[in-house]
């Protein structure tokens, strides 16, 4: 029990961790504001000045997504790690990410508005799972291996990527190719109170499906026959999977762009700390990804006047702690 | 409590017969060997037996029940599957792995509980494998791996085990300790047990009922010391057999001695019997 003691030690630990750095992001970017300032605004009371929009209207909402997102992303990643019982499989295996890039790139070139570009991204990326569904549909014996689901989600993800390079080929270099270039990188500063309304239920009501199926999820990563033998109705938890994913991914990049590496990043540091058992790696890397979002997102916006791409970031924090912490546990434990 | 086989039939290709009319049936505490030569469908008859794959015709029925009836989880908590022991993608510690087997009293949303983990320990208990408390599935022995598998089988509480060749790839001693268990389990839990075996001398010194399933369709069934004779051996794996019975220290063994390799044509004057 002594495995089960550290691992709540380190959940209050990444708990308090993310409370202190949402403070600290509150008080940090171009503007400072001291953190008396931060906690008065919030719990005393709030003036109507500037401090009050930047901190309510800009910088929560900012953090409120990066910490949904991070967690959502994180524990999508798991989930697909599970289901396709693959140690690389990330939230855009079945190409959900590229379809919701599609969406959004075609948005920003017909000029849409925040509103259009998220719609488009949603009901991109819900296209990209039902297209993977609809080619693997009646292969197999009874249903697809899990094998023919990804290659699908391969075909299906470099279509998206394919009309994205068009959407960015036709667009105009001046203005419109910038824009989607640079919203194809990921960043969080779109992120407003209306584009949260729509997807903030949506990667919320993912995630929850994901952290209620976490021992499921153990079950599901063994062979077919194996799982059909424990109960499991592949079938529908399977479905469940997919659909828990894939809304919470295309929601992140329907708002906030593609964000590259959480998914894979934070559920790996799960398993190097705690093994496999989604009962830990699900909740860990919940939190463990808000963490580390919101960390992502402070230094995109404080290190220079013009915001880095997050995507970026997430690379470049992400690899050397990823490399760091393979040579310290000796590897992945699976 | 008997699981039994109504004309079961499968086929990969329409043109070529892999199960056809399979009718046997094993009762509560009974061992049943499923013997015969690679590729002759043993993996297939259990994937269908279990309904993994469709029987194309006929059915499966547990107490008189066909298999179909039984709804969702609940089948599951009567019959247990142990898998060929293979490495999964993910390994879980041992102790984790067994408590899967809880999980056809789970629903999807749901934790396994401390009664849960008490009867994974049970069944640890019962195989004999609490030593490994704390070890990671990779790294445990092709025999410890199966005796978890085991565990986690018996972590359900079923009447029914069903093992696709628990002892394959295990060194001489663990291949024992395997075929001891499943005695004692049908001795004394009672358990009904379906296994496959590549080994006569495995269906002899365990098997109550034996299956030989000579390809293309044809099988015999019937109990083990009627089946498994030098005659149907020969015709079994086209090998010349002699079955030796020794009393040693008070017991009756039988062991098979592998004499020569049939050549084609003597073979096939036996595939018929």
């Amino acid at each position: 029990m002594d495995q089960c003691r550290k691992f709540h030690f380190w959940m209050a630990v990444l708990a308090a961790l993310i409370l202190l750095g949402s403070l600290l992001a509150l008080c940090l970017g171009q503007f400072r504001i001291a953190p008396e300032r931060v906690l008065r605004e919030l719990f005393v009371e709030s003036g109507a000045d500037n401090v009050h929009t930047t901190v309510f209207n800009i910088r929560l909402p900012r953090i409120g997504m990066a910490l949904l997102a991070g967690a959502g992303l994180a524990a999508s990643g798991a989930a697909f790690q599970s289901l396709f019982a693959n140690p690389l499989a990330t939230p855009d295996t079945l190409g959900v990410a590229n379809g919701a890039s599609f969406g959004a790139a075609l948005g920003l070139l017909l000029g849409g508005g925040a509103a259009e570009v998220q719609g488009l991204a949603l009901v991109f990326g819900a296209a990209a799972v039902l297209l993977v569904f609809a080619v693997t549909r009646g292969m197999g014996e009874r249903r697809p291996s899990m094998l023919l689901v990804i290659l699908a989600g391969m075909v299906i993800s470099s279509l998206f990527s394919a009309l994205v390079s068009l959407v960015k080929y036709v667009a105009d270099p001046q203005d419109v190719l910038p824009v989607i270039t640079f919203w194809l990188m990921g960043r969080l500063s779109g992120v407003t109170r209306a584009s949260m309304l729509l997807s903030v239920p949506l990667i919320a009501a993912g995630t929850l499906l994901i952290y209620l199926l976490r021992f499921r999820l153990n079950a599901l990563s063994l062979s077919e026959e194996e799982a059909m033998a424990l109960g499991v109705d592949l079938r529908r938890l399977r479905a469940l999977v997919i659909a828990a994913a894939a809304m919470t991914t295309a929601a992140v990049v329907s708002v906030c762009g593609v964000i590259g590496w959480v998914g894979l990043l934070i559920p790996h540091i799960a398993r190097m700390a705690f093994g496999n058992d989604n009962r830990r790696v699900v909740p860990f890397s919940i939190l463990a990804g808000a963490l580390f979002l919101l960390v992502v997102d402070t230094v995109a916006r404080c290190v220079s006047a013009a915001e880095i791409p997050v995507s970026i970031l997430t690379s470049v924090i992400g690899a050397p702690v990823f490399i760091l912490l393979l040579r310290k546990t000796g590897g992945l434990r699976i | 409590m008997s699981l039994s086989v109504m004309g079961g039939a499968f086929s990969y290709r329409k043109d070529m017969p892999l199960l056809q009319d399979v009718c046997f049936d094993v009762g509560a505490g009974e061992v049943l060997a499923i013997l015969g030569p690679n590729g002759v469908g043993k993996t297939t008859l259990v994937k269908c037996l279990l309904g993994f794959l469709p029987w194309q015709s006929g059915e499966t029925t547990l107490d008189g029940k066909p298999l179909r009836e039984y709804r969702g989880r609940t089948l599951w908590q009567r019959v247990a599957y142990v898998p060929q022991a293979r490495q999964p993608a993910f390994s879980y510690r041992a102790e984790d792995m067994v408590l899967l087997g809880r999980s056809p009293y789970l629903g999807d949303l749901s934790l396994p509980g401390k009664r849960d983990r008490e009867l994974a320990l049970e069944a640890m208990e019962l195989t004999g494998i609490t030593h490994l408390i704390g070890k990671s599935c990779d790294r445990l022995s092709g025999g410890e791996l199966q005796l978890v598998l085991i565990a986690r089988a018996l972590a359900a509480q079923p009447d029914h085990l069903v093992l696709d060749e628990p002892e394959s790839g295990l060194d001489f001693r663990n291949q024992l300790v395997v075929l001891d268990l499943i005695q004692r389990l049908s001795r004394e839990k009672n358990l009904t047990v379906v296994l496959n075996t590549h080994y006569p001398d495995h269906a002899l010194r365990t098997a109550d009922k034996a299956l030989l399933l000579f390809g293309g369709g044809t099988y015999q069934f019937g109990r083990t010391s009627a089946i498994l004779t030098e005659e149907h051996l020969r015709a079994l794996f086209g090998v010349d057999i002699a079955v030796w019975n020794a009393r040693v220290k008070e017991k009756d063994y039988a062991a098979v001695i592998p004499l020569e390799i049939l050549d084609g044509k003597e073979n096939e004057r036996w595939t018929r019997p």
